[in-house]
């Protein structure tokens, strides 16, 4: 599904990824790990067509999509869940999901019914202002946003990160039924080992820019993998 | 009392007029954050093609005038969004002297095609004479042009809030990044936004022609006031706009009633300083836990 093959990615003067390359395949969950700052986010970002990479090549479904825009992106089924619950915060949770349903091709409704019946708590929200909601809250707005787009890729940056215990659960469950029932395919930064242990088929270590390890899930339990991923 | 109370429409003209103006700078200055110094030109444009319609359409050419002064200042900011402006966002200081040389770019074409010297443009025959308003005798033209700012705000205040383009425009004032992440064109959103607010300032434009004479150098003299009107509104506020242009209006009217009108500008323009540095958010800031 996905293929990044090489990718170098610098802040102004900062080399930040180098020589970067993960494969996702077609219907697995791919976690992306590895310790602050190692450049897990600007991964994504690239994959995700915000940043330009200064060498190598994104490719979906086989096509290089390395200088596609972003929007350009969503429409051929990538979708994007930032990093630290992102939202509009002055459009009300409703004009939230109305406006991604808007910018899709689709345009169907019934998107918006699919993802609130994912995530339910948002229904009594609706008139609310985003940058009213509490993290837990916001965050299960960015997925549902995602949702709508109707994604065959989800990329989701570390969706678990400073929200409530209970909403981890949720937000675990939802992305464990998309994945094994709809088929989505998922590639997920994660820094909790347990979660990712639960959800993953195979998992990518980045370590300073570089890819430090890939396996299997399995291997997640090596003391080699382990030490990359302590602080 | 008599003399406060009459005062009244008069700063409520003045309001308008401030409002029109500073309309659409709201959007290029105060949702995109470019410092727009082409928005004066915009509004000349827009005076020039009431000026251009009245030979060529006679009568009602005022009426014909709103919508094609809105379509040719619309589009000229269009043109000047997608040919230059876009590869500057974010770098303020070099949209300022950018738009600063498109707009001397502008007089001057102004004044070859023109001529330096003002010219004059007829106001219909309805709009000559005037009502009693509270006791004050206003002219039709004051009448018209509040009617219009009125009309404007309620239009830009629906677009914003209702239609999918507006949302669209908010989403990505607000998070440029996520907007391109729910699959909106962020370039597209950028162009209509300069359209939209360079297309107000041809109106505004159209609507001074009833108040004044029109020449090359219009746009440079309503230019501060209407960036006055936007920060001092809060930026990219439609609300904190219009309480500006209302505060501002009032103000200079009662001023120019007890000093000269030119020592009123300067005490308005002394008051919003001082008003910027007890608030400098402006009137109506922006609420939300988190800008993010
Ligand atoms: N906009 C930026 N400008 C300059 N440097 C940046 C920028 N964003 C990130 N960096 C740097 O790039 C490196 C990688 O950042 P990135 O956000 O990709 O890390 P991460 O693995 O996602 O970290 P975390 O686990 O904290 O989210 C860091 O050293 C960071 O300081
Ligand atoms: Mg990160």
């Amino acid at each position: 599904m996905l293929s990044v093959s090489d990718v170098d990615v610098r802040y102004g003067r900062a080399r930040v990824l180098h020589g970067v390359s993960l494969e996702v395949p077609t219907g697995s969950l791919v976690c992306l790990m590895g310790r602050n700052g190692v450049g897990k986010t600007t991964l994504l970002k690239t994959t995700m067509g915000l940043l330009r990479p200064a060498a190598g090549r994104v490719e979906l479904e086989g096509e290089d999509i390395t200088g596609l825009p972003t929007h350009q992106r969503v429409r051929r089924g990538m979708a994007f869940v930032p990093q630290g619950h992102v939202s509009f915060p002055q459009l009300t949770v409703w004009e939230n999901l109305q406006v991604t349903l808007e910018a899709t091709s689709h345009r169907q409704a019934s998107a918006v019914e699919e993802a609130l019946a994912v995530f339910p708590t948002l229904r009594p929200l609706f008139k609310r202002p985003a940058g009213f909601l509490s993290g837990g809250q916001r965050q299960q707005l960015a997925i549902a946003r995602a949702l709508i787009t109707r994604p065959r890729l989800l990329l989701l940056d570390e969706p678990t990160e400073g929200v409530q215990p209970s909403v981890i659960d949720e937000i675990e469950l939802a992305v464990r039924r998309l994945h094994r029932q709809a088929g989505l395919t998922v590639l997920l930064v994660e820094q909790y080992l347990d979660l990712a242990l639960r959800l993953a088929d195979s998992f990518v270590v980045l370590d300073a820019g570089r890819v430090a390890h890939a396996g299997p899930v399995a291997e997640l339990h090596d003391e080699s993998v382990r030490r990359l991923l302590s602080v | 009392m008599a003399a406060l109370a009459n005062q009244l429409p008069i700063g409520l003209s003045i309001a308008a007029v401030l409002l029109l103006i500073a309309l659409g700078l709201t959007f290029t200055f105060g949702q995109m954050g470019v410092v727009n110094m082409a928005h004066g030109e915009f509004i000349m444009v827009g005076a020039y093609t009431a000026y251009l319609l009245q030979g060529a359409v006679g009568g009602q050419s005022l009426l014909v005038a709103l919508p094609v002064a809105f379509a040719v200042a619309g589009l000229l900011g269009l043109l000047l969004e997608w040919s230059l402006i876009r590869r500057f966002y974010g770098r303020p200081l070099d949209t300022l002297l950018l738009t600063w040389g498109v707009s001397l770019v502008l007089q001057q074409l102004a004044r070859d095609v023109f001529g330096a010297p003002n010219v004059q443009v007829t106001a219909p025959a309805w709009l000559v004479g005037g009502v009693d308003v509270l006791g004050v005798r206003l002219p039709h033209n004051r009448v018209f042009i509040t009617a219009l700012a009125a009309l404007c705000v309620l239009g830009v205040g629906l677009y914003l809030a209702k239609l999918p383009q507006g949302r669209r425009m908010r989403a990505v004032v607000q998070n440029r990044e996520l907007a391109a992440c729910s699959g909106i064109a962020t370039g597209r959103v950028d162009r209509s936004t300069f359209l939209l607010g360079s297309g107000l300032a041809g109106v505004a434009g159209v609507a001074l022609t009833l108040v004044g004479p029109v020449g090359p150098g219009l746009g440079t003299f309503y230019i501060v006031d209407a960036f006055l009107v936007v920060v001092a509104g809060g930026l990219g506020r439609l609300r904190g706009a219009v309480l500006a242009a209302l505060a501002l209006g009032f103000l200079n009217g009662y001023l120019e009633f007890w000093t000269d009108a030119s020592l009123a500008k300067v005490l308005v323009f002394v008051a919003v300083i001082a008003f910027l540095q007890i608030r400098p958010q402006g009137m109506v800031a922006l609420r939300g836990r988190s800008l993010g």
